[in-house]
């Protein structure tokens, strides 16, 4: 579905990824894990197309998207949810999951689509006409997601979810991204907690200074000796 | 006396919101002071004249051209003189900014002249007494258009999809393009609308003064930028409030201490106010952004 072929990017003539490789399958969850700083909001960004690859090209659908603006990206079906819970803080929880669905013409399909997101995010039913900014982070990261969910993806891609979340909240969000992928929408998903990334995706990629150094099945993953090391704190 | 004059200074501060409006709305979206604003509203006020006057279109009608041509203009000048600068440093906008306005004044030198133009009328002047007050039927007809045309912009913004997509814009512009909103587009409209509702401005003063000059741009636009700072620039309800303020500010300012002082006043009340509230009186205290 996704295939990222030899990508280099960054910011200006700061590069921060170097040629890297990673693809993703319709159904699948895959996890891409890393430590600070070395290039996995990068990725999403240039997949999303905030960034344009200075080479390698990515495909989508085997459709092109390197050169394509990020409005047409999310056309296509490809919606990312940024790091650090952006919603926009003086619209109303209602208007930010509109806004999820702007590119969409089909009144009463995004009608059930927000009963829907509803239903699954019961916190944000309460404070529809709340503006985002007074909501607390896990709210806010729920409503970043569900506002991604309105514009019915193919393919989620989603930057730490779990980032400032208390852990019993982590969980009820992952148990959340795992039902989104039984319903059909792939998942591409950033994590820095490894351990729960690993446990929750099909395959992963580890990333170290902008470059992919291991991909594999994510049992493979966790049983490896460098991942363990690096990543699980053994 | 005193209700006199702030009812005339509601009249000019209408005129001065409308053109505050467009300077708040474009540096809302991206952070410039569009100085070339002040040019539309004159260029506004030609459209206006010219339609009335050679092409005989009635008043009404060339109203509202005037204003659908000043938005032509003003999407102009941002696809020439901002757009391709968008990734360069603010103070290179700026200097395009000041660019654009030298260029369409000594434009509009070269093709009208620097002779003032005379504004027909477009009804009797006729004037109402009240006890209080006296008011003329143009003067009412100013006010009634300034605030349904601010009505009309409120009502866009909150209600619209359009308008969402330019509150989403002037919050977080990467974000607001992961929503599938085309930020160019959006960027577009935002200077249409600011450039209509300018040369709206233009045209009523233009009518109200029976005067129209290339170089009626300058003390405006200068009052509108005052006005949109006045009420937090970036805030739409604020930079309505700034020019009505800004407009009886002066008003009484020009009754009560001396007319030659009027433009002092206006300028005193905008340090007083910075002084007070360095964000205006409804701008939003200044947030770091990560
Ligand atoms: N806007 C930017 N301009 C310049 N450099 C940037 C910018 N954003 C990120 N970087 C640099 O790019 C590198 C990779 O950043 P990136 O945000 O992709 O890391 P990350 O893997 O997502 O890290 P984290 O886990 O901390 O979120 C870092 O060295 C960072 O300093
Ligand atoms: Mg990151």
């Amino acid at each position: 579905m996704l295939r990222i072929e030899n990508v280099s990017a960054g910011y200006g003539s700061i590069r921060v990824l170097h040629q890297i490789n990673l693809h993703v399958n319709e159904g699948e969850i895959v996890c891409l894990i890393g430590s600070n700083g070395v290039g996995k909001t990068t990725t999403l960004k240039t997949i999303s197309g905030l960034l344009r690859p200075e080479e390698g090209r990515i495909y989508f659908r085997n459709r092109d998207i390197s050169r394509t603006p990020p409005h047409k990206i999310v056309e296509m079906g490809i919606s990312h949810v940024p790091e650090g819970r952006n919603v926009f803080p003086r619209l109303t929880v209602r208007e930010n999951l509109e806004l999820g669905a702007y590119a969409r013409k089909d009144k009463a399909e995004i009608k059930r689509d927000y009963a829907m997101v509803m239903q699954t995010f019961p916190q944000l039913a309460l404070r529809e006409k709340q503006s985002a900014g007074t909501l607390s982070g896990g709210e806010q990261q729920m409503l970043a997601i569900g506002r991604a969910l309105m514009s019915r993806p193919r393919l989620l891609l989603l930057d730490e979810p779990s980032m400032g979340l208390a852990p019993l909240f982590v969980l009820g969000i992952f148990e959340i991204i795992n039902e989104i992928n039984r319903q059909g929408t792939t998942i591409l998903l950033v994590e820095q907690n490894a351990q729960l990334a690993l446990r929750t995706a099909h395959r992963g990629y580890v990333m170290e200074t902008g470059r992919i150094v291991l991909d594999d099945s994510t049992e493979a993953l966790l049983k490896n000796s460098r991942v363990r090391k690096a990543y699980l704190g053994e | 006396m005193f209700i006199q004059q702030l009812v005339n200074g509601l009249i000019l501060g209408s005129t001065y919101a409308l053109i505050a409006l467009g300077y708040t709305m474009v540096y809302g979206i991206i952070e410039l002071i569009n100085f070339a604003h002040g040019e539309i509203y004159m260029f506004g006020a030609f459209a206006g004249l010219l339609l009335v006057t050679v092409l005989k279109v009635p008043f009404f009608l060339a109203f509202f051209l005037a204003m659908a041509l000043a938005a032509l203009l003003g999407m102009t000048v941002e696809f020439l003189a901002y757009r391709p600068l968008r990734h360069s440093t603010r103070l290179a906008a700026l200097i395009s900014a000041i660019g654009a306005s030298i260029f369409l004044q000594n434009l509009a030198l070269l093709i009208m002249g620097a002779q003032p133009y005379t504004f027909p009328s477009p009804v009797e002047a006729k004037v109402y007494q009240t006890p209080f007050f006296t008011i003329s039927r143009l003067e009412i007809i100013i006010l009634i258009f300034s605030f349904l045309l601010m009505i009309a912009l409120t009502l866009f913004i909150q209600r619209t999809k359009i308008g969402k997509a330019m509150r989403a814009v002037a919050q977080d512009k990467d974000t607001a393009s992961l929503m599938g909103i085309n930020i160019n587009q959006i960027i577009t409209v935002t200077f249409a609308i600011g450039s209509a509702l300018g040369a709206a401005s233009g045209v009523m003063v233009g009518i109200y003064f029976r005067t129209v000059t290339f170089s009626m741009g300058l003390m405006p636009g200068l009052k509108g930028f005052v006005a949109a700072v006045l009420g937090g620039i970036g805030n739409i309800p604020g930079a309505m409030m700034g020019g009505i303020l800004l407009g009886i500010t002066e008003t009484i300012g020009a009754a009560y201490i001396s007319s030659q002082y009027r433009d002092a006043v206006a300028f005193a009340l905008l340090i007083m106010v910075l002084l007070l509230k360095p964000t205006g009186l409804l701008g939003r205290p200044v947030q770091e952004k990560v």
